[in-house]
């Protein structure tokens, strides 16, 4: 039985991977992408607590994350293919028309 | 008419409207039918009113029309009383007001604002005839406020000319002074008496023991506050440098306002008040004394004037003194007297003296007139009676009050004497300085140039009431003619159911004591007759002696010519520091740093916050990401490492 808090250290550590990519990549599918990461290490999170707590609670949350990031999926990458047509770039520094 | 007594100030007032609604673009002629007729009908109704008051047999009419404050216990009626000092005081508001406004129609004829004029002096009558009338102490401030207010529009009639709404301002303010204590003294009175209604005050005030000499009790309070609000409006020390200001106003304003009518109101209250100013004997005491001061400072004041205006307008603040005197010292029905006969030869004076600068064409400085005796003959005469009646030249009205006001001050018990010999001091100085007025304008050779100064006699419209008020002046005084024959002063006598008891010292009319006031009548015209000489010997005979004069006594000379600096004084003591704090303490620093500081502050603040705070609105994405990050750990910090209970600070937990 592998302890509780090594499923929670390695949640947080993916996180953080999630988070670190999100602020410092440039490119927008890898954003994308690390969003998924946090998203999953998140779902890691629920799964080892729920196992831990013995309740399902924390099942029934993953599933629902999982349908929240299909959809998401479909809508950003949607937007993704639109923004690469209108500015021929996945760049995220370029796309500033909200800048000053 | 008793009945209907409210008709009496009713009609100035509509009048006053009427002029100053409509009269704009009226000719002349028919503002003078509006305020002509609303005056002299308001005089007749006051003539019904007496008749039928002689014919009530003399009872004191008291009516209430109806109810203005009413709070508590406490209720202040527009109510109208008569009376037999009402009687005297009516008569002579409307009377001397009405020939005053038919001299205006003369006077102003070819000033601008004619309407306006009209409009003003009948608001006045208005508010004068209220104050006469009113049976309680709150409607008389009504009066009270309203003269004060139609003699501050008056004075600054030529309010294009900064000196005049200056004057206008000080006469205002200086107003207010007294007023303040004419206030806190109706407080007092209704706090002790928990009425001011004067018949009911005067029924509770009445029996109660007279306070002690020195004692300062609640009569004797209430008394010198009253006196503080007399002295502003009837111009007494300290409180007098605003009524030769006012003679920045026209002529027949000064006449009306300024020497007949409104200064004697605070005469009026003083012997209104009298029940209560028995009661305290040093209330009394002080009013003499006050009366006197000012009598005798305001003669010398008025002997180097050389402003004609100015010289009455000293000699008005003299006289008034006179009636404080009388007060003072008990003889309210002499001060009353003299406050009548006052207001006819001082009326005459200043509107001959209006007539004068008619002729001249505006000329006000003495020094340049003279020799004007033969080219305006009415004017001349008329005002030749009225300068013996106010210096005291027997058969004169003057002779008979100034007598009556100077025996009284002699028997006064406390420093009887030396209130009269100040008395006698202030009669000679009054008969020299209205004499040299006289000498100056009408007498001697023209100080002027004849070919540019067209001197003419005045239209009828204002020799006509000069005529009728030279003739009251004669005979206003010879109601108390008999007294000299040792037979009653009908005067006295008919101001007696008002005065009651306190005239006791007059009536006794002993030998002795009538001897003795013969004497002291010989004494008062020998005073006036040297006044006259003297001034005779200066300004006719040997005009080169009086500038000799003047040079040899130079420091005496200049302070008086300067009215004693004491303008300078309190614009050093009162005004100076007064626009100091103003400027430096309410205007710099309370309104500039402190108020606009504060609305300024936080405009510029909330600017500068927003100047700082508008970077971090980048429109860069990935800076909003980081800002999403920061947040989440800085709520995850608090949730876990503040120190008493994150969650709680969140409002995660009740």
């Amino acid at each position: 039985m592998v302890p509780t808090n090594y499923y929670v250290i390695l949640s947080a550590i993916l996180f953080g991977l999630g988070v670190f990519a999100f602020i410092f990549k440039r490119n927008i599918i890898t954003i994308f992408m690390s969003i998924e990461l946090m998203l999953n290490a998140v779902n890691l999170a629920f799964v080892a607590f729920s196992q831990a707590l013995g309740k399902l609670d924390g099942q029934v949350f993953v599933l629902f994350v999982i349908v929240v990031a299909a959809a998401e999926a479909a809508v950003g990458l949607g937007i993704i293919i639109l923004i690469a047509r209108n500015r021929q770039t996945l760049n995220v520094e370029r796309v500033d028309l909200l800048k000053l | 008419m008793l009945e209907y007594l409210w008709i009496i100030p009713l009609l100035p007032l509509l009048g006053s409207a009427v002029n100053g609604l409509f009269g704009a673009k009226w000719p002349n002629k028919l503002v003078n039918v509006v305020a002509i007729g609303s005056t002299g009908l308001s005089f007749l109704c006051a003539l019904e009113a007496v008749r039928e008051f002689f014919e009530s047999g003399q009872v004191l009419f008291h009516k209430e029309f109806f109810t203005w404050i009413a709070a508590g216990n406490f209720r202040a009626g527009f109510d109208l009383q008569m009376d037999q000092l009402t009687v005297v005081m009516v008569l002579v508001v409307t009377g001397v007001g009405w020939l005053i406004h038919i001299y205006a129609t003369g006077y102003m004829a070819h000033e601008g604002g004619y309407y306006r004029f009209f409009s003003y002096l009948n608001l006045f009558m208005f508010f004068m005839l209220i104050l006469v009338l009113a049976a309680n102490y709150v409607l008389l401030f009504v009066g009270w406020e309203g003269v004060g207010l139609a003699s501050y529009l008056l004075i600054g009639f030529y309010f294009l000319k900064k000196s005049a709404s200056d004057a206008g301002k000080k006469a205002f303010i200086v107003n207010r002074i007294g007023d303040f204590g004419f206030m806190l003294g109706m407080f007092l009175l209704f706090k002790t008496f928990g009425t001011l209604d004067f018949v009911q005050l005067f029924a509770k005030a009445g029996p109660w023991p007279a306070e002690a000499m020195g004692q300062l009790g609640t009569f004797t309070i209430a008394c010198l506050l009253l006196f503080t609000g007399a002295c502003g409006k009837s111009a007494q020390l300290p409180l007098y440098v605003w009524l030769p200001d006012a003679m920045e106003g026209p002529t027949p304003v000064s006449a009306l306002i300024h020497a007949a009518t409104m200064v004697t109101a605070g005469v009026y209250v003083v012997a209104r008040s009298h029940i209560l100013f028995s009661h305290a004997p040093t209330a009394m005491l002080i009013v003499a004394i006050v009366g006197c001061a000012t009598a005798f400072f305001a003669a010398t004041i008025g002997l180097v004037q050389t402003d004609i205006k100015k010289v009455l307008a000293y000699s008005t603040v003299s006289q008034l003194g006179y009636m404080f005197l009388a007060c003072g010292v008990g003889a309210f029905s002499a001060g009353i007297f003299h406050l009548m006969t006052h207001a006819f030869f001082k009326a005459l004076l200043f509107l001959a003296a209006g007539s004068v600068i008619h002729a001249m064409g505006g000329e006000q400085d003495m020094n340049r007139m003279g020799g004007l005796s033969k080219k305006i003959r009415w004017t001349y005469g008329t005002m030749l009676v009225a300068t013996f009646a106010i210096a005291g030249i027997p058969i004169f009205a003057g002779f008979f009050s100034k007598d009556a006001i100077l025996f009284a001050a002699f028997q006064n018990q406390t420093g009887g004497t030396i209130l009269y010999v100040f008395g006698l001091l202030t009669a000679l100085l009054t008969a020299f300085y209205m004499f040299r007025l006289i000498f100056l304008t009408f007498g001697g050779t023209p100080r002027f140039d004849e070919h540019h100064v067209h001197v003419h006699e005045s239209p009828w419209s204002m020799l006509g009431p000069l005529v009728i008020l030279a003739v009251l002046s004669t005979i206003g005084g010879w109601f108390a003619l008999p007294a000299f024959f040792q037979g009653p002063d009908y005067f006295a006598n008919f101001l007696g159911p008002v005065f009651g008891g306190h005239e006791s010292a007059e009536a006794a009319g002993e030998i002795a004591a009538h001897q003795l006031e013969l004497i002291l009548a010989g004494v008062a015209v020998g005073a006036a007759l040297i006044g006259l000489g003297v001034a005779y010997w200066l300004y006719l005979k040997r005009p080169e002696k009086a500038e000799g004069l003047a040079k040899s006594l130079k420091p005496a000379y200049t302070t008086l010519l300067n009215k004693y600096y004491v303008d300078e004084l309190y614009a050093a003591v009162v005004v100076k520091p007064l626009l100091w704090i103003s400027t430096n303490v309410l205007w710099k620093t309370a309104d500039v740093a402190g108020i606009d500081g504060a609305v300024n502050g936080i405009a510029d603040g909330t600017t500068a916050i927003g100047d700082g705070v508008r970077y971090t609105q980048s429109g860069n994405t990935r800076s909003y990401a980081v800002w999403v990050v920061v947040g989440a750990m800085v709520v995850i910090a608090i949730i876990f490492f503040w120190p008493f209970g994150g969650k709680q600070v969140l409002g995660m937990v009740r």
